[in-house]
């Protein structure tokens, strides 16, 4: 537990803006509680500045992480998404989406036996990167990416 | 009050193979309604998975995961018969708890 | 004799509905394109191979415990429970009779689908009102109505279970082919029918590949779609929203909701895709 909450309270301007947000009145302690998580990294508008947020800095491409995505997705509310890492002490695994309007879609820590790997949905706007970032036990971040076209837009109507 | 949620829980072979739905709208704060007002975002933020009493997944989520969520993951060392909890919290306060048990 | 009548009553009114929208600008559009090889196309494929992901895990069961939930222990305002609501095996039994409808209920004295059964059940013992029903008898963004959910849970309980819709009653074997009828009738500004894109084989729109109606292998395609969980908003739609929609499409009037014609068309596609497995509820584009 310990090494989760580490991970989630990272990245210096993590506790920066929830106590930012905390004094605007936007979010109350018991949600930050809830929540325990950086959410400027969500807040983002282009992937440097997601991987900025997350604490990701030095990010080498890595063929140790696998992306299954469709080549095209039958529509862009919906895309079926399996992130993996085979690179040893994976703890953590982040999804984004380059064109999004904001890029960080999801992050997820792994802990007592969680395997390093995750399926879900994402919405793309448009024809896009996605790119799926891992830490390492030691603090250290890879990434790698796939295009996945996209016929139909999943964000608004 | 939110919906429950569906939970898949099974043993493939020492892993224990474990899928989730959620019953959420996820709304992006882009969409306009009918009227032409921008609808709130609303999404969830916050997932947590226990297992057997261990914390073995904390996920953070953002409005651009898809509505009506589906998320999959796999725990080495579970067994049958340990209870899966998973929660989550959206960025309104709204929450859910839902249980099953690894078959 | 009596049967040939109400086949062409049923033409008829739609002519008449039609001569309303005549003054309409034609426009004129290419009907589908025909895919230039019998063979899947590359794309179809692609979407194919994350089909079976997308199926796996359905958001439609949602929809489908919210159905069940209503089914199992809502109360109508008169005590009364859907364990009283008989959907052609007996009252109150679901499993199976999904794929055994449309059939003759004789205590209606009509032929009906599915949804129209489910709702007629819904209306007498539940105490739904029917005006409330038609006020949005299909989901949007903001909202998925009861019905839509009880029918997604009786469609689900006929999961892998061959179609066998009957025709032994000659009210059945009417809305047969009144339906037949109804599907090769061409009208509104587009000279379309239903049979335009889905009478023959390779026929898509845009991506969408369309299956061909007059046959079961690809009738079932259509079956098993709807109800189905829509990823475009991300709600359940049904088989009578289907056809609707596809009246819309044609830019023929739109029948009112749970009407005959929709009944006979849903009739004519379920039999012929008798002996077919259903493996819905569905998840459509």
């Amino acid at each position: 537990m310990d090494a989760l909450r580490r991970t989630l309270l990272k990245g210096a301007g993590a506790t920066g803006a929830i106590a930012a947000a905390m004094a605007a009145g936007v979010l109350r302690p018991s949600q930050v509680l809830a929540a325990d998580i950086n959410r400027a990294a969500f807040e983002a508008k282009d992937i440097a500045g997601a991987l900025k947020a997350a604490g990701a800095t030095n990010v080498a491409d890595s063929t140790a992480i696998a992306i299954k995505a469709p080549d095209i997705a039958e529509n862009g509310a919906v895309v079926p998404i399996e992130i993996s890492s085979s690179l040893p002490n994976t703890v953590s695994l982040s999804v984004l989406v380059d064109k999004n309007p904001f890029p960080l879609t999801s992050s997820f820590e792994f802990a007592n036996g969680a395997v390093p790997e995750m399926s879900l949905r994402v919405k793309m706007g448009q024809t896009a990167m996605v790119e799926a970032l891992a830490r390492t036990a030691d603090g250290k971040h890879f990434i790698a990416k796939k295009e996945v076209k996209v016929t139909v837009g999943g964000c608004g109507g | 009050m939110a919906d429950p949620m569906k939970i898949r829980a099974q043993m493939k072979g020492d892993v224990a193979d474990i899928r989730v739905l959620m019953s959420h709208a996820m709304e992006t704060g882009q969409r306009k309604d009918g009227a032409g007002n921008t609808v709130p975002a609303h999404f969830i933020q916050s997932i947590t998975v226990d297992v057997g009493g261990k914390r073995v997944l904390q996920g953070q989520t953002g409005p651009a995961v898809s509505r009506n969520p589906v998320f999959g993951f796999k725990v080495k060392g579970a067994k049958a018969g340990d209870k899966v909890v998973i929660n989550w919290v959206d960025n309104k306060g709204d929450k859910r708890t839902d249980e099953a048990t690894i078959g | 004799m009596k049967q040939r009548t109400s086949t062409l009553l049923a033409v008829a009114a739609l002519t008449a509905a039609f001569a309303a929208h005549a003054q309409q600008p034609a426009k004129k559009t290419a009907p589908p394109a025909k895919a230039a090889a019998p063979a899947k196309s590359a794309i179809t494929e692609e979407f194919e191979k994350f089909r079976e992901v997308l199926e796996e895990d359905n958001p439609a069961e949602l929809f489908e415990a919210k159905g069940e939930d209503i089914w199992k222990n809502r109360k109508g305002p008169d005590g009364g429970s859907m364990a009283q609501c008989d959907l052609g095996l007996g009252a109150g039994v679901v499993k199976g009779a999904y794929v055994q409808m449309p059939r003759w209920f004789a205590d209606a004295g009509q032929v009906m689908d599915a949804e129209r059964r489910v709702v007629h059940c819904m209306m007498k013992y539940l105490g739904y009102k029917e005006a409330d029903i038609r006020k949005q008898p299909f989901s949007n963004v903001n909202k998925t109505p009861d019905h839509v959910s009880v029918i997604t849970y009786v469609a689900a309980q006929s999961r892998n279970m061959k179609i066998a819709a009957p025709q032994k009653h000659p009210k059945e074997k009417e809305a047969y082919n009144v339906g037949k009828e109804i599907f090769a009738f061409r009208g509104g500004p587009y000279d379309f029918s239903c049979a335009t894109c889905h009478g023959a084989d390779g026929m898509r729109i845009r991506t969408q590949d369309l299956p061909n109606l007059r046959k079961p292998d690809q009738a079932i395609r259509a079956y098993q779609g709807w109800p189905g969980y829509r990823m475009t908003g991300g709600f359940m739609l049904t088989q009578q929203w289907r056809m609707n929609d596809c009246f819309r499409q044609q830019r023929f009037p739109e029948p009112s909701y749970l009407s005959d014609s929709v009944t006979a068309l849903l009739a004519y596609m379920t039999v012929t895709a008798n002996g077919q497995v259903y493996k819905g509820p569905g998840i459509k584009r």
